[in-house]
């Protein structure tokens, strides 16, 4: 057997006249995550559902944990959990009921289907939760009753397509500590995002699709050093100082925090020229509390790949998906 | 002697299941496993919302209520009181809504994830549309049941005995169990729950109405009277009214349960290779 868990070929697939995906190729080696990035209609969800088995694929080849997907599906699906864009929950079922029914489904035997569903029930903190219908369930439970359902034979290989979509952020940090202990067990991930935060966090390596194309490749900080601006980052103890602050770095287009904190950033266009020039405009009280360097964010990536991917500025990827661009080059 | 005695201690460690999968999957074993699973999920529902099985009594109350009462007086049967000739109409009726059911169900089980996770399960491809179909014919014996005494209320009263009455009635659940085969190939072709709704009713209003259930197809016009002789509905309206009125049986119940037999046999496979197809 392979040391890839999951590896796909040359992937195509069509829906009436959309083509979702034009040749998508991956490889996840065992244990690792793989972080599927790209916006909406990007062909994210299309090769999990190749992978999963659920579509088959017009052409190309994909093997997961050493199984075909086309020639021999069942097995597949012995190796593999599926959690879905949106929670695949029974509303009326119980959470107890949910995951027993997949692993009844999942060919346990019901003792032990139960068993089960009470180690994962605790384990994802809806021990109190689980002989109440699923419809009670606020969106961050059904996830993790969902990821719950998808864990109950403990699978070698998992598919986690956008799990953390449209959760609070205190569910969505319980959903990636769960994730992570996976990954410390051995599981191979593959998870699809929109959030870079995420990806950045979970993934050992990403891969950027836009238009069912992968458009780059590569761990978070490859993908981040493909992109020039290296932000300088100053933090103040309240807002009244950064309007102060804002006022004096007149010329150097400094922006605030989209979020509403203290922060003050500037794009480090000069270098250390730059960092300079700011920290002398800012004496007295406009001294920041803290001063950080930060190099590109993921989400810059994003914006940059799969903005620019249209107008054919597409950041050299090296595989052989790529559109275009050998010209255009960094940059 | 020392292997006979550390013999019991290793049968005991191997029959503890662990929670892998116990076998490949495949094999008709599994499939009638998967399907009681199915089974039991859907009747959960049942349990859980009965407001659903309160509702598909609904309609057939008031059918009952307004032919025997509002066009009852007004329609003439020879040789029969119009409750007796009624009410095998109304339990054919009974089935054929309630077949809205299941498309309805599957609509909704695909709408909300449930039929893509199920498709990412080692399970029988067969036993969600069989779980499904199956447990619409148990809340069929249930609603039966409800009807049953509802007819009594009425006046409905069994000339050929208990035993044909309960033979009549699992024909006629045999037919519901073909319809809802149609309807879950109906449920998987359409895009939403409601649509399903509304896909349903133009199939159900022909074989409803436009049959013997109600009335003797003399009146009709001769196209529509000939439909209404020999379409399926129909024949189990009239396996389940012979076994109530009494009189010759035999023939009328083949008929209808060559019917059920062929329907299944069709819209089954059609069904299932559907859900294999539905993306």
């Amino acid at each position: 057997m392979s040391t890839s868990a999951i590896l796909a070929e040359d992937l195509h697939k069509q829906f009436g006249s959309v083509q979702a995906l034009r040749g998508v190729s991956l490889e996840v080696p065992t244990g690792t995550v793989l972080g599927l990035l790209g916006p909406n209609g990007a062909g994210k969800t299309t090769a999990v559902r190749i992978l999963a088995t659920t579509i088959r694929p017009d052409s190309g080849r994909a093997m997961v944990n050493g199984h075909d997907v086309s020639k021999d599906p069942q097995a597949v699906r012995t190796s593999i959990g599926l959690a879905g864009q949106y929670a695949a929950v029974d509303e009326n079922l119980t959470g107890h009921e949910n995951i027993t029914l997949v692993g009844r489904l999942n060919h346990l035997r019901v003792p032990a289907a139960r068993i089960r569903a009470t180690e994962l029930l605790e384990r994802f903190a809806l021990s109190d939760a689980g002989d109440r219908p699923a419809r009670t369930y606020s969106g961050g439970m059904r996830r993790r009753l969902d990821l719950a359902a998808a864990l109950v034979t403990q699978p070698p290989v998992l598919f986690l397509d956008e799990p953390t979509t449209g959760l609070d952020p205190a569910s969505r940090a319980m959903l990636w500590s769960v994730i992570e202990d996976l990954v410390a067990d051995g599981t191979t991930v593959l998870l699809t995002t929109q959030y870079l935060e995420e990806a950045d966090r979970l993934a050992d390596r990403i891969v950027v699709i836009d238009g069912g194309a992968v458009v780059a490749e590569g761990t978070a900080s490859e993908l981040k050093s493909r992109l020039g601006d290296t932000i300088i980052e100053l933090t103040y103890p309240h807002r009244a100082a950064v309007d102060a602050a804002m006022a004096a770095l007149e010329g150097h287009h400094p922006t605030r925090d989209p979020a509403g904190a203290a922060i003050v950033r500037v794009v480090m266009q000069d270098g250390p020229t730059t960092l300079r020039s700011v920290l002398n405009r800012l004496d007295g009280a406009l001294v920041p509390e803290a001063v950080a360097v930060h190099e590109p964010t993921l989400d810059d990536v994003f914006l940059t790949l799969t903005g620019a991917a249209s107008t054919s500025s597409v950041i050299g990827p090296s595989t052989k998906q790529s559109k275009k661009s050998k010209n255009s080059g960094a940059q | 002697m020392t292997t006979q005695l550390t013999t019991p201690s290793a049968v005991t460690t191997a029959s503890v299941g662990s929670t892998r999968h116990e076998a490949p999957s495949g094999g008709l074993g599994w499939a009638v496993r998967d399907t009681m699973a199915m089974v039991w999920r859907n009747l959960v529902t049942v349990r859980r919302v009965p407001q659903l099985l309160v509702f598909a009594t609904v309609q057939p109350v008031i059918f009952v209520l307004m032919f025997r009462y509002v066009f009852g007086g007004a329609i003439k049967i020879p040789g029969v009181r119009y409750v007796d000739f009624l009410m095998p109409g109304i339990f054919a009726q009974t089935v054929s809504f309630g077949a809205i059911n299941t498309a309805v169900g599957l609509a909704e089980d695909r709408t909300k994830g449930l039929i893509e996770r199920m498709r990412s399960l080692p399970m029988s491809r067969s036993a969600v549309l069989a779980g499904r179909t199956l447990a619409d014919t148990f809340r069929n014996v249930f609603v039966f049941a409800l009807m049953t005494i509802m007819g009594f209320l009425v006046g409905f009263r069994l000339h050929a005995g208990v035993l044909p009455f309960v033979g009549g009635m699992l024909v006629l659940l045999l037919f519901g169990f073909s319809l809802c085969w149609l309807f879950a190939f109906i449920g998987l072709s359409v895009p939403n729950a409601e649509a399903a709704q509304a896909a349903a009713f133009p199939l159900i209003a022909p074989l409803t109405f436009a049959s013997t259930a109600f009335v003797n197809a003399e009146s009709m016009p001769r196209p529509l009277a000939f439909w209404a002789r020999n379409q399926p509905l129909s024949a189990a309206v009239g396996a389940i009214r012979a076994c109530v009125l009494g009189g010759p049986t035999a023939t009328k119940v083949i008929i209808s349960i060559v019917w059920s037999l062929g329907m299944v046999l069709i819209l089954a496979p059609l069904a299932i290779w559907k859900y294999r197809k539905v993306s």
